[in-house]
């Protein structure tokens, strides 16, 4: 095997049960140090858990994991140096102001009074809080919560910092500076393992993504890697009559031999172009079908198609399916 | 251009260089020391908080006016004939059970506090797992000393002279603090074990009424039922009201001092560990 250097992390068929739920069932994940490494899947689909295994905060039911070359249960204290997490509900204290909580943090973790003061200030400019620094967090935006969070997490300067689900709930604004910070924390030397719902922003940030769905890893690769998977290009069509939709779709199937995609919105069907020659021929069949075309366009695939392709099912409807934060999956 | 490199430049200035993971030494055990200083910040968070909410102190400054007036103007006529005999007796007695009840307080804030998010953080930070239980009773000691303070400072103005003299009386009022606070893991395990803040409560003070009135807080031992009497002697409360009243009334420290010293460690020593215990798994 390769030298722990080079794996910031490293689990091994990871089981987590809560009840008969198999929240996570089996995860392989490898992270090589300096990367950014998204874990990408809906609601639900057993991230958090990942995330909570491997920082110590579950003991995993099966299966191993190392951070470092550090085993996450016989070594958690020595984890839990090299780690910082930042949960997916504010995990700071409400109740004081910002530069009280990092400097409690800072405290806790050794460092000395104007040490922690020192390095409050610090991040608290850093991340743009250093006006809001004495207001109580009660106070606070969900951006400006999210950034403190996150401050909190580095106080220590870890090594491998944890986000889950860093932009859930944030304005595209904040979410675009989050991603600045995420990509300076790699820059200086961090290892990021950040999970998230939303295709684009593992697409973005991600040198390489782990799909994960009902506690299974279905895909991992790099972005590219993942949307090669479902073929070079698709082709989109949107239909005047919604209702010819199953009719266009086995069309698709007979003429191209490939398997359409129905997407959520009405009349709308995406089908894998690996051979474009013989587009011609379905747009003849589809004419002769007296099927109507609004539109018709030719995509490069995005993570949504490789989300749908990989677990047949779109990220919408597994959202309706379990759309509180708990570890509850309703199997389809 | 310049702005990314701009950007750059600020962020070494700030975080420097992370040290790889693989080059750090860290170890796997936390030391004595950063127990207790781990905690000791934990308590620093619990005053912050108080300074923050001066509402939640609301029990702790009325509860002893209220229970020094009413029992001593109740009892004081029916047990030693007039209220400047009883208050020697009931002095110690009410500042034994004000502050013990106060300690409730303490498993139900617990409660409410491990069901926010910071919780989550201290279980992620290589802190030792103890202290954020540690510190949140510790800061509790405010409460008891406030306490405390009022109990005395009520029997004072209702004309009860310690003889034991000041310096006795601060003895009796740490005695006191130690006590509650050992107290007050029994609460902080229901604070952890139960589900809701509300149930705590419920819990707790099944507790704490027996605990606090099956003892020699109020009456004489000797009018009590044969078999009672022998609860009420065992009650290390009634070893600690006991010893608050050698003190106050005769500067003395007696072997009941010992025994609500020893009953102190005893619950430490069973509920310490059964509480971090019952903490670790909820994580």
């Amino acid at each position: 095997m390769s030298k722990s250097s080079d794996w910031a992390v490293e689990a091994h068929g990871l089981v987590k049960t809560f009840g008969d739920n198999r929240a996570v069932d089996g995860v392989d994940l490898s992270v090589r140090t300096g990367t950014i490494y998204g874990v990408l899947g809906p609601n639900g689909a057993g991230k958090t858990t990942t995330i909570s295994m491997l920082a110590t905060l579950l003991r995993p039911d099966e299966g191993t994991a190392t951070v470092f070359g550090h085993d996450v249960q016989n070594e958690a204290q020595v984890v839990r140096q090299l780690i910082g997490v930042t949960a997916q509900f504010a995990s700071v204290d409400e109740r004081l102001s910002a530069s009280e909580n990092l400097v409690i943090f800072g405290r806790l973790l050794g460092l000395g009074r104007t040490e922690a003061k020192r390095r409050s200030a610090e991040l608290l400019e850093e991340f743009a809080l250093t006006e809001a620094a004495r207001r109580p967090i009660s106070k606070f935006s969900g951006g400006m919560r999210r950034r403190l969070d996150l401050a909190a997490s580095l106080i220590a300067q870890p090594p491998l910092i944890f986000l889950d689900e860093p932009t859930t709930g944030l304005d595209p604004r904040t979410r675009a500076q989050m991603y600045d910070t995420i990509r300076r924390l790699v820059s200086t030397g961090s290892t990021v393992l950040l999970t998230t719902q939303y295709l684009d922003e593992a697409d973005q940030l991600a040198d390489r993504i782990a799909v994960i769905d009902n506690g299974k890893v279905v895909a991992e690769g790099t972005s590219n890697e993942l949307k090669a998977s479902v073929g070079e290009s698709s082709l989109q069509l949107r239909l005047i009559d919604p209702a010819d939709t199953e009719d266009t779709r086995r069309a698709i199937a007979s003429v191209l031999g490939v398997e359409a995609t129905i997407t959520s919105e009405p009349g709308r069907v995406t089908a894998p172009m690996t051979n474009p020659d013989a587009v011609t021929d379905l747009f003849i069949t589809l004419r002769e079908a007296g099927i109507r075309l609004a539109e018709m366009s030719v995509q490069k695939p995005t993570l949504d198609e490789v989300f749908l392709t990989l677990t047949g099912h779109g990220v919408e409807a597994s959202t309706e399916a379990s759309d509180a934060s708990e570890p509850e999956r309703v199997s389809a | 251009m310049t702005t990314t490199s701009t950007t750059h430049a600020r962020t070494s200035d700030i975080t420097p260089n992370i040290t790889p993971g693989a080059t750090r030494q860290p170890r796997n055990h936390v030391s004595f020391e950063q127990t207790v200083r781990n905690s000791f910040t934990m308590a620093y968070r619990g005053l912050l908080k108080i300074k923050r909410t001066p509402e939640q102190l609301v029990d702790v400054t009325l509860q002893p006016i209220i229970f020094t007036l009413m029992f001593t103007y109740i009892f004081g006529g029916a047990i030693s004939g007039n209220i400047a005999g009883y208050l020697p007796i009931i002095i110690p007695g009410i500042l034994a059970q004000t502050v013990i009840t106060t300690s409730v307080v303490t498993g139900v804030q617990l409660r409410e506090d491990m069901d926010k998010g910071v919780f989550d953080r201290f279980k992620s930070m290589p802190i030792a797992r103890i202290s954020p239980l540690a510190g949140a009773l510790l800061a509790d000691t405010v409460r008891y000393l406030i306490a405390s303070t009022l109990t005395f400072v009520m029997g004072y103005i209702m004309g009860w002279r310690p003889a034991g003299g000041l310096g006795a009386v601060i003895i009796a009022g740490l005695l006191v603090i130690v006590c509650a606070w050992a107290i007050s893991w029994v609460f902080a395990f229901f604070g952890v074990i139960a589900r809701s803040a509300s149930s705590v409560q419920g819990i707790s003070f099944l507790v704490l009424f027996p605990l606090t009135f099956l003892s020699n807080a109020f009456v004489p031992v000797e009018t009590m039922p044969g078999w009672l009497q022998w609860f009420v002697n065992a009650n290390p409360v009634s070893h600690l009201i006991t010893a608050v009243r050698d003190l106050t009334g005769s500067g003395t420290i007696g072997s009941d001092f010992g025994l609500a010293l020893l009953g102190a460690a005893v619950v430490v020593a069973i509920f310490a560990p059964l509480t971090v215990r019952a903490y670790m798994r909820k994580a």
